[in-house]
């Protein structure tokens, strides 16, 4: 079981998302986030001065997927989330011990 | 006596509504650039200021402001709650109007002006010493130079200074007070550091928008008529504002690469601010050139201003206290009898005096003012402080000062 998460640019959040609606994953956490990594910020003019802003908005997307997904679920949103542009995010991928699901108490791969 | 006129003092009270509508516009200009968590605070520093001044305007402001005259200083006491200040005109004050007409308009610029004071201290003053140094300002400031300017007697005005709707008693007022504020507290914590970036730009456009229409009032409203010289008026104010407004932002365009919404709303504010004195005295050829001239010389001395390391947190000095300098001194240039009979004529038509004047009341105003208000706030400070605590400055004003929040926790 692992846990996916990637950051990537707000506007391509509805094309990943149904990129993996497509594949079966089931549900996902968004959050967002603020951060800057190689595209560092941007500068906004106010009263004739300049303002270095460093970070830009991003979504980070949450989404705990069994062993044997994981490479097909990164692959999709590899393919929607990139622009080919600087800022299109990360993708990282985190060991899970275990999941259980709230309202049944079932655990494990039956709980995601 | 010449009798109450009815569209006059219909025109004079609703000018009075617009101008009173300025006072929450400007409270939400404000707010727009300050941060989030200063929302509020800003806010309420200017909107307290409608019930706080209108107090002090009834029960001392408006006797000391234009009560018989004492010395061309200051008006003596016997209008004091008002007394003697009836629905009979006043022949000095809009003769066709009644008297307390006339002073409930006044009143709204009263609460105006030290509200536009705000914007230089915004995000760090104490609420209690802020309202104590707002009283004291109006009452030690305010009323004096608002009595040497308009008041029949005063000093200024028997010198030949001429000042339509508050060139130099609103806005270099409340300007070179802005400058005083600056030089007694210190800038805000991370200034120089930190991004300080405007937290709501629409609010700060909408209030633009109240503020320009309210000033048809201020302005078109101080003919104290409904005549033409209140439609020239009302014509020049608005061509200022726009020629501010175009300048600025084409300014800004070629400097920085960019316009944006709030070179639109400053450089509008400036033509606004700086066609004040001149509006019922020039042409609107003139009032266009002003606003112009507004515009480039407000953008420069705001953008200019990060070298001074002053923390004029809203640009009172750069656009009120430079708009009110140099629209008072264009005054002794561009005015005209033509336009204004009671006016005077300036550099243009070939009178050299009255520029001379313009300039010895932006000197007096300017330094009265600066010195005033400085010493003022130094005693403010020392008794009671005049910046709040470090958390607080961080935590922000509304929570911190009023423990409410905007935009909820």
């Amino acid at each position: 079981m692992k846990k996916i998460e990637a950051i990537i640019k707000p506007f391509k959040l509805d094309e990943v998302k149904k990129a993996l609606n497509d594949i079966g994953v089931t549900g996902m956490t968004i959050t967002e986030v603020k951060g800057y990594g190689r595209q560092k910020g941007h500068k906004e003019i106010y009263r004739g001065a300049e303002y270095q802003v460093d970070f830009l908005p991003k979504i980070k997307i949450e989404i705990v997927v069994a062993q044997a997904m994981v490479e097909e679920v990164a692959e999709k949103i590899l393919e929607s989330a990139r622009t080919g542009k600087i800022g299109d995010g990360k993708i990282f991928v985190i060991p899970v011990d275990g999941a259980i699901r709230v309202r049944t108490g079932e655990s494990g791969r039956e709980a995601l | 006596m010449i009798p109450i006129d009815k569209a006059d003092t219909a025109f004079v009270l609703i000018s009075a509504a617009l101008v009173m509508l300025m006072t929450p516009g400007l409270a939400i200009f404000y707010a727009g650039m300050v941060r989030a968590k200063n929302t509020l605070g800003t806010i309420m520093q200017s909107f307290i200021l409608i019930g706080f001044i209108s107090l002090e305007w009834v029960y001392l402001g408006y006797t000391l402001s234009f009560g018989p005259d004492v010395g061309g200083f200051i008006g003596d006491l016997s209008w004091i709650g008002l007394r003697s200040v009836s629905t009979a005109p006043h022949p000095s004050y809009g003769p066709t109007v009644p008297h307390l007409v006339f002073a409930v308009f006044q009143c709204m610029f009263a609460v105006i002006t030290p509200a536009l004071i705000t914007g230089a201290f915004a995000e760090r003053m104490r609420f209690g010493p802020f309202l104590l140094f707002s009283m004291l300002w109006t009452v030690l400031v305010y009323n004096p130079v608002c009595h040497w300017v308009w008041a029949s007697g005063g000093w200024l005005r028997e010198l030949g200074v001429i000042d339509f709707a508050g060139g130099l008693v609103v806005h270099l007022a409340c300007g070179s007070a802005a400058l005083a504020a600056v030089t007694v507290i210190r800038p805000r914590k991370g200034y120089g550091s930190e991004n300080f970036i405007p937290h709501n730009l629409p609010m700060t456009l909408i209030g633009t928008g109240l503020l320009w229409f309210g000033w048809f009032g201020f302005n078109g409203g101080s003919a104290l008529a409904a005549d033409g010289l209140a439609g020239s008026a009302f014509m020049a104010t608005h061509l200022g504002g726009m020629a501010g407004l175009v300048t600025w932002v084409a300014v800004e365009w070629l400097h920085r690469g960019r316009p944006t919404t709030l070179g639109a709303a400053s450089g509008a504010v400036a033509g606004l601010a700086t066609i004040t004195p001149g509006s019922g005295f020039v042409s609107p050829n003139a009032a266009v050139i002003i606003g112009c001239i507004a515009g480039a010389v407000c953008y420069a001395c705001v953008a200019s201003k990060q070298r001074i390391g002053y923390d004029d947190s809203l640009d009172v000095v750069g656009i009120h206290g430079v708009g009110g300098v140099i629209g008072t001194l264009l005054v002794g240039v561009f005015a005209s009898k033509a336009v204004n009979a009671a006016g005077a004529d300036g550099l243009l038509a070939g009178n050299t005096s009255l520029l001379l004047s313009q300039a010895i009341g932006v000197v007096a105003v300017g330094v009265f003012v600066y010195c005033t208000s400085w010493v003022l706030l130094k005693i403010i400070d020392r008794l009671y402080g005049l910046r709040v605590q470090e958390d607080t400055e961080l935590q922000g004003l509304d929570l911190g000062e009023h423990s409410e929040t905007a935009y909820g926790a």
